[in-house]
């Protein structure tokens, strides 16, 4: 095991632990709770009316451009972080550099906004 | 030439026929959600459904009902003495306010005055009757927007105001205290002071409310622009109360036709706002209590003396004809037409209660808004689920 | 890194790891408890309630009682529901909460250019589940895989209000994971490392005239600070971002079909989160374990551990008072709000404080000293917030008035 990978090994512990104790609580609860099932209990939820329709159908979602720029912006935080970690030796070259690559960004994100679509139709 | 351009014809209808099976694969159906009768929303059995685009509300349209109990036929069947106890539980949070009119009613119909002092005891109970009313709609507010801390202080103030309403009457929820020609009980000892000291409770509670909420800018963007009705459209849809004045509609049945309550002889104001919006709907009201709150004192300064009770006979009997009486409620305008035979029992009794015409407007204001405003929009119009079943 | 890893594991190594890992778990769960117990009796007191009484003393006891009781409850699964996700999505959102909760450095003693290390059965190690080089990503790619678990939940009910719930859930991740990222970048950048470890050693020691202490909320001037609460706040789902399960609109939210123990996962989840992010606003931005220098360090590693606990209950009470006195944001209101405040101001603070930084190390020779450096970023901090305030009001007022003209109004300045 590599050094880096090693640092790893306590979370991975954890994570098992944590799997554990949630499979663990589900399953000990499944052998104490009571179980009567009906056919109301396992109705949807409709505020107490029977529901209309089935919840498994398409919908608009209205943020999926969004969704693209989010892609772009948490892209783009990958590359700002070992930037930001090692700014002291770029200096001067590396502001300027970094400060080109947001300006792109930043324009997009200007241009998505003057088209309207960070407004909801 | 003719075959490039049909060429070009076809591709034209091979490229519309396959974005026309894209957007068949894409077409998004509407969604018809339920909200209510069981959903914390609606305080009580409203059921409000809804057609859904995401969250846009494409058609909105409620469902009353679920709370039908019938007074109006009840009313047949009790002599005139007993209806205020049945009234009493129409708008249950003002009970007091829905007696006076039905009482009112009768009273012209037998051609009786109340003496002074019973029109101000009545009035006073009726403005105490909106304060414990519109406090609580104040508080209700914020937990409808998720602020949940504004309606615990209400319930903690409106206490003041209940404990008087028990000392005088008798009961904190339902005084069944109007009568024909009168009020039940002259005021206990004390009471006065007390209730001086019950209302500088409310002023406090306003400012607080003030402060928490209404200056709050989360607030503000959740209610300013929200759920407009226009004064033309919510006139047309019968909005009375608040709902119309904060449309900019200056009217008040209290100014306007204070028939055998004292409102003509206190100085107050009657307070408009121009949005018509969620915002200033419950900023109306706030002012509403405040003003209540003026309305009292000078009424509890200038309460005169004399008799509670004009000369009434033992057994009410009701003279031939109809009548309709409406007075200005927490709610809105409240009336009631009582059509009399000259018997012990009214023939028939119509009640017009202020929540349904203001539930009426829903379909028009819901339409388009988004889930989350339709819930701060039905809290802003505030209704009571009994004034609007019945 | 944990010094005792760094070269081999041997047999010692790895039964000190599982001790570790043992006493973190429960001391995760027990502050977990806590936190239940601690947010109902706050907000009840500011309430002018109670709150849980009867439990154990003071009601401490509630939050087992009221686990206990979910244990016993039967478990329904809505016959619409997709029956595998349904039954994954507890896991899905309990296991990322628990794995953040590793990289936070719970004590030791920062001071005099200690390290925070202390030695058990001679090995030192650092009062931290694990130190990984990527603290922050790590951080950053367990707290979206925690919005999957609610996202999936919603969905996998196969009902309309859970469904608009994981809808909104998606919404608010998009919207604030990458301000979330970019004001972090601002610590990393005043820091130069991304471990947890080296984050609090950096904000250790004496801080400007010795009084002032050296943490990241001064050093990177109280933007980055701000742009962080309100993501964070927003991340967890708490109000007044509290739109995934926001009650009067959604019933429940995304939990709406859940009952019995899986109900009680996700609760559980929601408040480790809130417990861990507030411990990371704490190591981040104000030192972590690390105290005010000039007080000592007496009680070695237990000091760090007291300065530590201290902080942390402070923003426990903060998220608590949010709820107390804030109301919910819409959702269109809350994504405008990240994408056209919080990342434009981030990403922006982020170029001038850079900017500040390299003028400072010669390279234009402007300033010289650290503190006069410190001193230009909150003036320009300050600066920004002043005119970003009077922007955000009139844009207020003026989106204000665009729909009451909407609508038909004729306008007037009421209140």
């Amino acid at each position: 095991m590599s050094e880096f990978l090693r640092q790893y090994l306590l979370v991975a512990v954890f994570g098992g632990l944590a799997f554990g104790l949630v499979a663990a609580l589900i399953g000990a609860a499944s052998l104490f709770r009571p179980s009567r099932p009906s056919t109301g209990k396992v109705e949807n939820y409709e505020s107490g009316v029977d529901p209309v329709g089935s919840s498994w159908s398409q919908s608009q979602i209205r943020y999926y451009i969004f969704a693209l720029l989010f892609v772009m912006f948490d892209v783009e935080a990958v590359f700002i972080f070992p930037w930001a970690a090692r700014l002291e030796a770029f200096g001067f070259f590396g502001l300027v550099e970094m400060m080109i690559f947001i300006f792109i960004l930043a324009l997009g994100l200007a241009y998505a906004w003057r088209k309207g679509v960070l407004r909801w139709a | 030439m003719t075959a490039i351009s049909d060429r070009r014809q076809l591709a034209y209808v091979a490229s519309q026929a396959a974005e026309a099976r894209v957007n068949l694969e894409l077409e998004t159906e509407g969604m018809t959600l339920n909200i209510g009768p069981q959903h914390p929303a609606t305080h009580g059995t409203l059921r409000i459904v809804a057609q859904l685009d995401g969250e846009q509300v494409i058609q909105a349209e409620p469902i009353m009902g679920y709370m039908h109990r019938g007074y109006e036929k009840l009313t047949e069947v009790r002599t005139y003495p007993q209806v205020t106890t049945l009234v009493n539980r129409i708008d249950w949070l003002g009970s007091f306010a829905n007696e006076v009119p039905f009482i009112l009613a009768c009273e012209q119909l037998m051609d009786i005055e109340a003496p002074p002092r019973a029109q101000h005891i009545r009035t006073i109970l009726h403005e105490m009757a909106r304060m414990a009313h519109v406090t609580l709609f104040l508080g209700d507010l914020g937990v409808q927007l998720g602020a949940i801390t504004p309606v615990f202080y209400a319930f903690r103030d409106r206490e003041h105001i209940l404990n008087q309403i028990e000392s005088a009457t008798g009961g904190r929820f339902h005084p069944n205290f109007d009568r024909i020609g009168g009020v039940k009980d002259d005021l206990p000892a004390g009471w006065i002071a007390e209730s001086k000291q019950a209302v500088r409770k409310i002023r406090d509670f306003c400012n607080t409310i003030e402060d928490l909420l209404f200056g709050n800018e989360i607030f503000q963007a959740r209610t300013r622009g929200i759920g407009v009705i226009p004064a033309d459209i919510g006139l047309s849809y019968g909005l009375s109360g608040a709902n119309i004045r904060a449309s900019g509609v200056d009217w008040d049945l209290r100014r306007d036709n204070p028939n055998g309550l004292a409102y003509d002889k206190v100085d107050w104001k009657v307070w408009t706002h121009p949005d018509g919006d969620s915002f200033a709907r419950s900023w109306v009201r706030l002012q509403e209590v405040r003003e209540a709150c003026n309305i009292v004192e000078q009424l509890l300064d200038t309460l005169p003396k004399g008799p509670i009770m004009a000369k009434v006979p033992r057994i009410i009997k009701v003279p031939e004809g109809e009548a309709y009486v409406s007075t200005e409620n927490p709610l809105g305008e409240m009336g009631y037409y009582v059509v009399s035979k000259g018997g012990l029992t009214p023939f028939r009794v119509k009640i017009r209660t202020a929540s349904f015409n203001n539930m009426s407007i829903t379909p028009w204001v819901l339409k388009g808004t988004y889930v989350p405003d339709v819930i701060t929009i039905l809290a802003s119009l505030y209704f009571i689920l009994g004034d609007i079943d019945r | 890194m944990d010094p005792y890893l760094l070269d081999g594991v041997d047999f010692g190594d790895v039964v000190l790891s599982v001790a570790k890992a043992i006493l973190a778990f429960v001391i995760c769960l027990v502050a977990t408890m806590f936190m239940v117990w601690f947010e109902r009796k706050v907000v009840s007191r500011l309430q002018n309630r109670i709150g849980p009484n009867t439990s154990g003393p003071f009601g401490i006891l509630q939050t087992l009682m009221d686990g206990i009781k979910l244990f016993f409850k039967e478990d329904n699964i809505p016959k619409e529901a997709d029956p595998f996700v349904f039954r994954l999505a507890p896991y899905l959102s309990l296991i990322p909460a628990f794995l953040t909760f590793t990289l936070i450095p719970l004590g030791g003693d920062f001071n005099n250019g200690n390290d925070g290390a202390v030695t058990v059965f001679g090995r030192e190690t650092f009062l931290q589940v694990a130190d990984p080089p990527v603290g922050i990503l790590f951080f950053l790619a367990m707290s979206s895989l925690g919005i999957y678990g609610i996202m999936l939940a919603g969905w996998a009910s196969g009902s309309k209000y859970p469904l608009l719930g994981s809808v909104r859930a998606s919404a608010q991740a998009i919207s604030y994971e990458a301000a979330l990222g970019l004001s972090l970048a601002a610590v990393v950048l005043v820091t130069g490392g991304l471990s947890m470890n080296s984050i609090v050693m950096q904000q250790a020691g004496e801080g400007f005239g010795g009084i002032i202490p050296n943490f990241n909320i001064i050093v990177t001037g109280f933007i980055p600070f701000a742009v962080f609460l309100i993501a964070g706040t927003a991340e967890l789902n708490r109000p007044p971002f509290d739109l995934v399960e926001a009650e009067q609109e959604l019933v429940g939210g995304f939990h709406t079909e859940y009952s019995g123990i899986r109900f009680a996962l996700f609760f559980l989840a929601e408040f480790m989160n809130t417990v861990t992010m507030a411990a990371i606003i704490v190591t981040l931005f104000f030192g972590g374990p690390a105290g005010p220098a000039f007080l000592g360090s007496t009680l070695g590693w237990l000091t760090g551990m007291f300065w530590f606990l201290l902080k942390l209950l402070v923003f426990l009470f903060a998220f608590v008072w949010f709820r107390a006195s804030l109301p919910r944001f819409r959702y269109d209101q809350l994504m405008s709000l990240g994408w056209k405040l919080l990342i434009p101001l981030s990403l922006g603070w982020l170029l001038v404080l850079a900017g500040i930084r390299v003028a400072r190390n010669g390279d234009l020779g402007i300033a010289d000293s650290a503190f006069g450096d410190t001193l230009i970023v909150i003036g320009v901090a300050f600066a920004i917030l002043l005119i970003g305030m009077y922007v955000l009001r009139s844009a207020m007022t003026n989106a204000r008035r665009d729909r009451l003209i909407a609508a038909g109004f004729n306008p007037r300045e009421v209140n």
